[in-house]
């Protein structure tokens, strides 16, 4: 009986990503560049925002994973502290900077757009305050894994803190939306009827949100893929030193 | 757990514990503000809630590195952890010494830095019911950071970094009370949501603590 759990075991784990880790790369490369250049190069411009409207394409994407990577990692780190896979804690490891990446490109795309359209780089307004809260959640997840050399040690500090983390990110938005309302629109996409935007524009979006998607599947596979092979390449110096 | 606390208090207190540290911090943070900004009474009184809050934050934050270190380094928080009395109490404990040493100090020497910095008359008993009710909340979350860095040669920057995001609800909580009482407006919710945050804080975090320092002892 085949298992997700399978891929816990560090050896399953690289023999799989060997080969599906170059076909997510080719995916990845491919899907975003159909949804980036459909979304740059043969879409409308917006009868109010002109070609601004444009970097929606880059924005919603990223922002989208930024929030999708901590989550991602929250999972992990319960994997981690639950059911003790090595691969888990490395997994939430590696994603820690693809999300930090993709929460710096939220917030300055945001900044790019928002200065023609709303006359300013930058406004206190909730989503805005709260991308920043995340950005410094993200840091401060990455110094900790940095600071503690003991493997293990570090994987449950920093699963720890991830799990706390959360609540407070959780907290801070909301704080965040009752301390000052905001510029920002409400969600771009919604599952509700009456859509607010036309298909013209969702159908890219919704392209390269799956590319999106998959750089950071490949990176988080890349980065765990290193991460394992560090591991060894410890355990087999530690290994030369004691023969 | 008696005995655990009136040993820390008198840690604190005695010379070389650091007692009036966090106090004079937050003298000269109010003492710089209004030589930043400007003297005029209209500027001061309208960001002195803000300005406080902050204040009492940040001096909060840096007395956290003592709360475990000198034990860690001694190694008498071995010993607590492994007593009798469980190491969620100890936590409990550590951060309530936290609270009565270095947090209640700053509620009561607010009102004086308020008239400092033109904080309108109604707000000062918001600003310290505020303060009363948050800095539990600050003493708990930091007690955790804290408990995560114990180890670190380094820790007291990374300190700071993991502590700070942690404090944003209280903050924004906390000065929303302050400057919804300087212009006498209804304070319920935000008071209710600031108590909300203590209360959970103080409820669940000794947990995580103590997990925590029970991975760093190992």
């Amino acid at each position: 009986m085949a298992s997700v759990w399978e891929y816990a075991n560090p050896l399953k784990f690289m023999r799989t990503t060997d080969w599906l880790l170059p076909a997510v790369v080719v995916a990845a490369v491919v899907v975003t560049a159909i949804g980036l250049i459909w979304g740059f190069f043969f879409t409308p411009d917006d009868f109010r925002q002109g070609s601004t409207v444009k970097i929606i394409f880059l924005h919603v994407p990223a922002a989208m994973m930024a929030i999708n990577a901590w989550v991602m990692m929250l999972v992990a780190s319960l994997i981690w502290l639950i059911r003790r896979h090595h691969v888990s804690a490395l997994a939430a490891k590696a994603a820690a900077p693809v999300g930090l990446v993709m929460t710096l490109i939220g917030l300055i795309t945001g900044a790019v757009w928002g200065q023609p359209m709303w006359g300013t780089w930058w406004a206190w307004d909730p989503r805005l305050t709260s991308f920043l809260i995340l950005f410094l959640f993200y840091l401060g997840y990455i110094a900790l894994w940095s600071s503690i050399e003991d493997p293990d040690t570090g994987a449950d500090l920093t699963a720890v803190l991830c799990l706390v983390g959360s609540v407070f990110a959780v907290l801070s938005r909301y704080a965040a939306i009752f301390w000052n309302q905001g510029l920002h629109q409400g969600a771009s996409l919604s599952v509700a009827p009456g859509t607010r935007m036309d298909w013209a524009y969702k159908a890219p979006l919704y392209v390269s949100m799956t590319g999106f998607g998959l750089i950071f599947l490949a990176l988080v596979l890349a980065g765990t893929r290193t991460e394992i092979r560090a591991r060894r390449m410890k355990a087999l110096v530690a290994r030369e030193r004691m023969a | 757990m008696i005995a655990l606390l009136t040993r820390d208090l008198r840690l604190a207190l005695r010379a070389g514990g650091g007692f009036g540290l966090g106090l004079a911090f937050f003298l000269i943070m109010a003492v710089l503000v209004p030589l930043g900004v400007g003297p005029q009474p209209s500027t001061l009184s309208l960001i002195a809630p803000g300005i406080l809050w902050v204040g009492a934050l940040l001096a909060c934050l840096l007395s956290l590195d003592r709360i475990f270190a000198l034990d860690f380094e001694d190694g008498s928080l071995d010993l607590l952890a492994t007593a009798p009395v469980p190491l969620e109490a100890v936590v409990t404990i550590k951060a309530l010494a936290h609270w009565l040493t270095t947090s209640l100090p700053l509620v009561l020497i607010s009102p004086v830095l308020g008239l400092l910095l033109f904080l309108p008359a109604e707000a000062y008993l918001w600003l310290i019911l505020s303060l009363l009710l948050g800095t539990p909340a600050l003493s708990v979350i930091g007690t955790f950071g804290a408990a995560l860095t114990v180890g670190l040669k380094r820790g007291g920057l990374l300190l700071s970094l993991l502590v700070l995001p942690l404090y944003i609800p209280t903050l924004i909580f906390g000065a929303e009370v302050v400057s919804r009482g300087a212009m006498g407006l209804s304070i319920g919710t935000p008071l209710a949501l600031l108590a909300g945050i203590t209360a959970g804080s103080v409820a669940i975090l000794p947990f995580a603590s103590a997990l925590v320092l029970r991975i760093n002892l190992r």
